[in-house]
């Protein structure tokens, strides 16, 4: 355990082979499966569609042929569900993070609320999504307002445990440090409580993330909606019979949506979290 | 003593509410301590020489009777800065890098960043962590952290040290070195801080300090004070000279003492 | 000599608490706050005039619930039996993964960072084409979703349980010159079982909720998920919310039988 300047992970290059590697066995073995159950089993390309023909399909053109790529559509819905992801995200983050200030300076409110906080996770929030959309768009707000709002709300949740938890692991004796020092509040919290709580703050993220994707996918669904990938996944179910190729290009978006959100996320805190090994 | 005391216990008590009724942590304390002196303070786990520190540190209140520290409160001296902190764990943040650590007090008191870096990297350099200012924690062992921990403690050159334990979590030959090497330190501060360095090992106590107090537990009180007289500057054959084993047999019957009292009463 | 004596009775009475005391003291600030934002509810939908088709009071709610318990329940019951059936599935599954990870570490290096990456995807996104494959009125296609739901983090967090014992732990079974039939029985699988029970209590709820919304992309007419979404579009909101209510009662009752096992499987916890 002494000094190492090596020893900052990700750094040598055949381990990042030998970490990549497997994975790539994986998904390869996977697609290998598709194919080899195609085979197999004789699936019909209604069934289970080959690889290449999920390839074609992406560079046909949609609306018989006058529009754009499919595969640029289905980018471009992608991108209007990251989107609107990515605004609930904000506020359901900055709403959780100033509850979880509020809680901490307030234990009284957090006695009471946080089990409450915890046993609201049993209940599908998800399910009251179809309602929150209806609702908005009767009173006149903007399709993309309803599906930001269910985005935020499945975010504030986790911040607001995840960054508690985080505020209020700072150790006695480093707060005792702090006091040696007659360090403000304000001290307080910018050098001790908030660095210590972003690895939590940063776990929680990764699972806001994944949910506010999911949150707005699921908004998408009730009929009235025009954009967004959840929009595309309808119409390509419902058009499977003449072109099942489109549903699985739209599912793989939508996890291309979710990984590429989440990937920014850990990202960030890469490039934030420098301390932990 | 012909200096003033610089931090003074007047029939001080602690007493603690706990789910089982009250518990008198400290009894009648009554303690001067001169500017300058190394204070060792020992006795077995709740004998309160860790409650008596923090008293002095405003990190804890008296339930009665005073802790005058360089004539003003506690609290006072605190908001002063008269004094900085080691504990037994190394408590630095794991965020910053090494001299981030040690500018951590100089950050909060509003000195300018040039002078900060200045202050911090002497003093690295002087607990022989020089080449790992740009470390982070997680990099250095513990003794290297402990040194850090120090150095961040003398950064803003208090006047006190107060001392939890500091080399408790740390192996045998490590912890003589770090003990040398405290010393020095100290003796080479202009001015030397007062230290008030709590500890269970009696040969760590009688080694560093001019004066061990030694705590009975239940409640705890000053059992006896030990006068050591080892000259200074203390080195490696300081703990073969036949004094040393006097002086610790000395503390170690004080010690023993407090047991007998409680088995008897 | 006082100190073990007193930290015993510490310790104990600590003990009594958890087992007696521990229930009503702890629940009531919960309950207190669930009835306080309740109450909170009802007011502001009176107060603030809120239309019915943004927000019924809970009092409509429940009203509506009483006015057919037997209806909901029933649909209710549809969709939470495909969720229990789904779960236990991607759960089994999950372990079995996790047990072959813990055999080949191929398998692990391969599979637990895509596990990983899977709980980044929506999942629900592939009700559809489960819908198309077993069929979107068969309860086979909702099973399906959930079961590749839960799969994954139990794949994460039984793998991770699988390998938590020190070096040390599993040198003393070396010393004791174990097979790795007996390593896995008596160290791996018992180092795992809270790791199992921690993905239980997460794959309880996401799998009503997840058979919930797989059945807003189609379904038999008598599940929750579809009553939801056709109540929820013609602005019936009273009905849509007391299904809500019944997907809430059916998920707390997963959760809470988990906890419960969790209790009974883990005595050694008990105390905590």
């Amino acid at each position: 355990m002494t000094y190492s300047a090596q020893g900052v992970p990700g750094g040598a290059p055949g381990t990042l082979v030998r970490r990549v590697l497997p994975v790539l066995g994986v998904v390869a073995t996977l697609l290998l499966l598709w194919e080899g159950a195609r085979l197999l089993f004789g699936f019909s390309e209604q069934r289970l569609p080959s690889l290449g023909s999920i390839v074609e399909t992406m560079f046909t053109r949609t609306r018989g042929g006058t529009g754009p790529l499919l595969i640029v559509q289905m980018l471009a819905n992608g991108w209007a569900t990251f989107r609107v992801a990515l605004g609930g995200f904000v506020i359901g983050g900055l709403l959780g993070f100033g509850l979880a200030v509020l809680f901490m300076r307030l234990p009284v409110l957090e006695r009471g609320l946080m089990p409450y906080v915890i046993g609201s996770q049993t209940v599908p929030i998800l399910a009251i999504a179809p309602m929150v959309v209806v609702g908005l768009g009767r009173m006149g707000a903007p399709a993309w307002l309803a599906k930001m709002v269910v985005a935020a709300y499945l975010t504030f949740f986790p911040v607001t445990i995840g960054m508690l938890r985080g505020l209020r692991s700072a150790s006695p004796q480093s707060l005792d440090l702090m006091r040696s020092y007659a360090a403000t509040p304000f001290q307080y919290f910018w050098k001790l409580r908030f660095p210590v709580s972003l690895p939590y703050l940063f776990t929680a993220l990764k699972i806001a993330a994944s949910a506010a994707v999911i949150g707005a996918i699921v908004a998408e669904l009730p009929s009235g909606a025009r954009e967004g990938i959840g929009v595309m996944i309808l119409n390509a179910a419902q058009y499977y019979n003449s072109r099942p190729q489109a549903l699985y290009l739209a599912i793989l978006v939508a996890g291309l949506v979710g990984i590429g959100f989440y990937g920014l996320v850990v990202l960030a805190e890469h490039l934030i979290v420098k301390w932990r090994t | 003593m012909s200096t003033p005391p610089i931090i003074e216990f007047d029939r001080v008590n602690k007493v603690y509410q706990s789910g089982g009724g009250p518990v008198t942590a400290l009894l009648d304390v009554s303690l001067s301590i001169a500017t300058g002196e190394f204070i060792a303070l020992i006795g077995p786990s709740g004998c309160g020489k860790s409650t008596l520190m923090r008293l002095i540190g405003d990190l804890e209140q008296p339930s009665s009777g005073t802790v005058r520290v360089k004539g003003k409160t506690p609290a006072q001296a605190r908001l002063d800065r008269d004094y900085g902190i080691v504990f037994q764990a190394p408590v630095l943040y794991e965020w910053r890098t090494v001299r981030r650590n040690v500018e951590l007090p100089l950050e909060i008191m509003g000195r300018p960043p040039a002078e900060r870096r200045e202050r911090a990297m002497s003093l690295l350099r002087m607990v022989g962590l020089g080449d790992f200012g740009d470390a982070y924690p997680y990099q250095l062992s513990g003794g290297m952290q402990q040194r850090a921990a120090i150095a961040r403690a003398l950064s803003f050159e208090p006047s006190i040290l107060l001392m939890d334990e500091p080399f408790g979590a740390l192996d045998e030959i490590t912890r003589e070195r770090m003990q040398t090497e405290l010393l020095s330190l100290w003796s080479n501060a202009t001015p030397r801080p007062t230290v008030i360095f709590v500890t269970h090992s009696i040969p760590e106590a009688v080694f560093l300090a001019d004066r061990v107090v030694v705590m009975s537990p239940r409640p705890g009180r000053v059992q006896r004070i030990v006068l050591i007289d080892l000259p200074r500057p203390r080195v490696f054959e300081t703990r073969e000279s036949p004094r040393f084993f006097t002086l610790v047999t000395e503390v170690r019957e004080a010690l023993r003492a407090t047991e007998n009292e409680r088995v008897g009463a | 000599m006082s100190a073990p004596v007193q930290a015993t009775t510490v310790a104990r009475q600590a003990g009594q608490a958890a087992q007696k005391g521990f229930r009503l003291h702890d629940l009531w600030p919960p309950v207190l706050t669930f009835a306080l934002v309740i109450g909170l509810w009802e007011l502001a939908v009176w107060f603030f005039q809120i239309p019915l088709y943004l927000l019924p009071a809970p009092s409509q709610i429940l009203e509506t619930f009483l006015a057919r318990p037997v209806f909901l329940l029933r649909i209710g019951l549809v969709t939470f039996i495909n969720a229990v059936i789904g779960c236990a599935i991607g759960v089994s599954l999950g372990c079995l993964a996790a047990a072959l990870c813990v055999r080949w570490r191929v398998v692990a290096d391969g599979l637990v960072p895509l596990a990983v990456a899977a709980s980044a995807v929506p999942i629900i996104a592939l009700s559809p084409l489960m819908g198309i494959w077993l069929g979107s009125v068969s309860p086979l296609s909702k099973i399906a979703v959930v079961a590749v739901m839960t799969f994954f983090p139990t794949l994460v967090s039984v793998y991770r349980g699988l390998v938590s014992p020190t070096a040390d732990a599993l040198m003393l079974m070396r010393s004791y010159a174990a097979p790795q039939r007996a390593v896995f029985a008596r160290l791996r699988a018992p180092a795992a079982l809270p790791f199992l029970f921690g993905a239980l209590r997460v794959c309880a709820t996401l799998s009503m909720i997840g058979a919930v919304v797989a059945e807003f992309f189609g379904g038999p007419q008598n599940a929750l998920g579809v009553y939801i979404k056709t109540q929820a579009g013609i602005l019936r909101t009273r009905e849509a919310w007391s299904a809500i209510l019944v997907a809430c009662l059916f998920g707390l009752a997963f959760y809470l039988a988990v906890v419960l096992a969790e209790r009974a499987a883990m005595p050694w916890k008990r105390g905590r």
